[in-house]
């Protein structure tokens, strides 16, 4: 059960997508990661019936699709402009599939409460999708496509017209969603952190290929190539335990335990970005209340910047400018501190 | 103060081109007292004359609207080889002078010719009938109905009618419930001023039928055969007539548009 992607080619506009093989699972969320213009939306688009693939297949529940119209495919569809019917009501948006497949009145209303209820809509039925705010149009989009119990939830860079606030919240929410219901879902974005977040598991994509295809630990453990690597790039990845103490939230990793700022409890992923670490020769005076102590293990230079290992028990990799570099005297073996902000660490 | 001349001279021509337009149409309606303008709706002539020219123009613009708006939306939607080309046919009857499209429809449509046979297979004739007024109307003014709608539709995101068909619509009904609605302020304006393009064209209906007369052609034949006073308060209504019908038309399509 699922559906598979099968070698399948496309040439469209100024975009191409060759040989894309993968399958999701049933239930299963899966996000396509990779750059703008790598061809993530046509790849969305094909698996809906939107394109006609030059070559391959596309299997849902072991029937073959790929000719198979569109509208025949109960495939729901959420774009990342949300594109709202402007002349209908929220209301009448959310009902448009299920207009079209005349049930009775009865049948109708109870599923629209449902879904209403379910993604709080409740207020805004009446409204103009003119007038309410992204989040609020990104729900009525997803209600729009939850309605018809699609098979699988196809999500084109969901977040990304949000305000950074709005996003959180909505990755909560979208989170929790598919662990009540458990959709099958496919979901393209650029943004690492989102990956992370709701994948279960993770293609990459550049240029039209598929690269690599894991679980989020394994394309930041082993990413296959540079690209992966360098896109992903996550190199201060940890698995510890989130510990909660009076009022404090941290992790435990073995070595250290540090500030974080999460609602989750029990075994989780860690990780810190390079450049928000910031590495300094006398402790750093900040509201950061994490600091370590360690010895510089390893000096890479790279284009703009340099990349420095230290080790604080565990290594942490730190990028830092050519500048900075030289006025802090780095050399390798040198006694330096680390600091970040609890909210740079990130938790799934 | 430099920068406000621009502006100022800016506005004085402007100013000129609006007076161009409007002394013509307020001095032929003010030359007619509304006695004189009463009683030249009630001839029979005249009032035939209008009543026939807004049906006439009507039935083009319905007949353009079920032909015309699919080609409008081919248009929008399509690429495909020899498009530049068929817009272009499409505005041939903006450029051409109408006289000429007159004499090229009479040499089409009369009835010792191929159309001509084939339409009075079905009982319709146009030379020196209603039908060839409906054509002759239609063939000068159904580009500003494709040309409308093509720019209604262009505007309406591909996206909408792409999650119209992941929602379970059929091509037909995203056409339906999706394109068409979107569109609709374009069409609508398109079909007013295809209306109104119908109900002024005088050179290629006078050719193909002279009798019955439509307004413009009746104005002509007053103008002809007993002057300038005799044409001027039947020119004023129908002046009237169309000013009263599209500024009522405009209103309501801006409303449409807001909603």
């Amino acid at each position: 059960m699922g559906i598979k992607i099968k070698e399948l080619s496309i040439s469209l506009g100024g975009f191409s997508l060759s040989n894309i093989t993968f399958s999701v699972k049933d239930g299963e969320y899966f996000v396509i990661l990779g750059p703008t213009g790598s061809g993530k939306t046509t790849l969305l688009e094909t698996i809906a019936g939107l394109n006609k693939p030059d070559r391959g297949e596309i299997i849902l529940n072991g029937r073959r699709i790929t000719n198979m119209p569109p509208e025949e495919r109960n495939l729901g569809f959420v774009y990342q402009d949300y594109a709202l019917f402007p002349h209908l009501s929220v209301k009448e948006n959310i009902l448009f599939g299920l207009r079209l497949k005349r049930l009775k009145r009865q049948d109708l209303e109870e599923r629209l409460k449902k879904v209403v209820n379910l993604l709080s809509l409740q207020r805004l039925q009446k409204e103009n999708p003119g007038d309410l705010s992204g989040g609020e149009r990104q729900k009525v989009a997803l209600a729009r496509a939850l309605i018809l119990e699609p098979r699988i939830l196809l999500l084109d860079e969901p977040f990304q017209a949000l305000d950074p606030h709005t996003r959180k919240g909505f990755q909560i929410a979208l989170k929790r969603l598919h662990e009540d219901l458990k959709p099958t879902v496919i979901h393209v974005t650029h943004s690492f952190e989102e990956a992370l977040t709701l994948g279960e598991r993770i293609g990459v994509i550049n240029r039209g290929e598929i690269i690599q295809i894991g679980k989020p630990q394994e394309i930041f453990r082993k990413p296959k190539t540079r690209f992966v690597a360098e896109f992903v790039g996550a190199e201060n990845l940890f698995k510890g335990n989130i510990i909660k103490r009076d009022d404090r939230t941290f992790i435990d990793i073995g070595p250290i335990s540090f500030d974080v700022v999460t609602s989750r409890i029990g075994e989780v992923h860690a990780v810190i970005r390079e450049d928000e670490i910031i590495l300094s020769n006398e402790p750093f005076r900040s509201s950061a209340r994490d600091r370590f102590q360690g010895k510089i293990v390893s000096i890479t230079e790279l284009n703009l910047c340099y990349r420095v290992v230290v080790d604080v028990g565990v290594q942490f990799s730190v990028l830092i400018t050519k500048r900075s570099f030289e006025e802090l005297e780095l050399f390798h073996g040198k006694d330096v501190f680390i600091t970040w902000k609890a909210s740079s660490v990130h938790i799934f | 103060m430099k920068r406000d001349i621009l502006w100022i001279v800016f506005y004085i021509l402007g100013g000129v081109v609006l007076i161009f337009i409007l002394s013509p149409i307020l001095s032929i309606i003010l030359s007619s007292s509304p006695k004189v303008l009463w009683e030249t709706i009630r001839e029979q002539e005249v009032y035939k004359a209008i009543w026939l020219t807004l049906y006439a123009s009507l039935i083009s613009t319905a007949v353009a609207f079920l032909f015309g708006i699919p080609l409008a939306y081919l248009l929008a939607r399509k690429g495909f080889f020899g498009k530049g080309f068929i817009e272009g046919i499409i505005d041939i009857p903006i450029v051409i002078p109408h006289i000429g499209a007159g004499v090229a429809l009479l040499t089409t449509f009369s009835q010792d010719t191929l159309f001509g046979k084939i339409f009075s297979l079905i009982g319709i004739r146009f030379v020196g009938e209603v039908p060839g007024i409906i054509l002759a109307m239609m063939f000068v003014s159904i580009p500003f109905l494709i040309d409308s709608a093509k720019e209604g539709f262009l505007k309406v995101g591909e996206r909408l009618e792409k999650v119209s068909r992941t929602l379970g619509a059929s091509p037909f009904q995203t056409f339906w419930k999706i394109s068409l609605p979107l569109a609709k302020r374009d069409i609508l304006s398109g079909l007013v001023l295809m209306w109104s393009r119908g109900i002024s064209e005088f050179g290629a209906v006078v050719i193909l039928t002279y009798h019955p007369k439509t307004c413009p052609v009746l104005i002509w034949q007053r103008f002809e055969s007993f002057g300038i006073s005799s044409a001027r308060p039947v020119s004023a209504l129908l002046i009237i007539i169309c000013l009263l019908v599209f500024t009522i038309l405009r209103i309501r399509i801006k409303r449409w548009g807001l909603r």
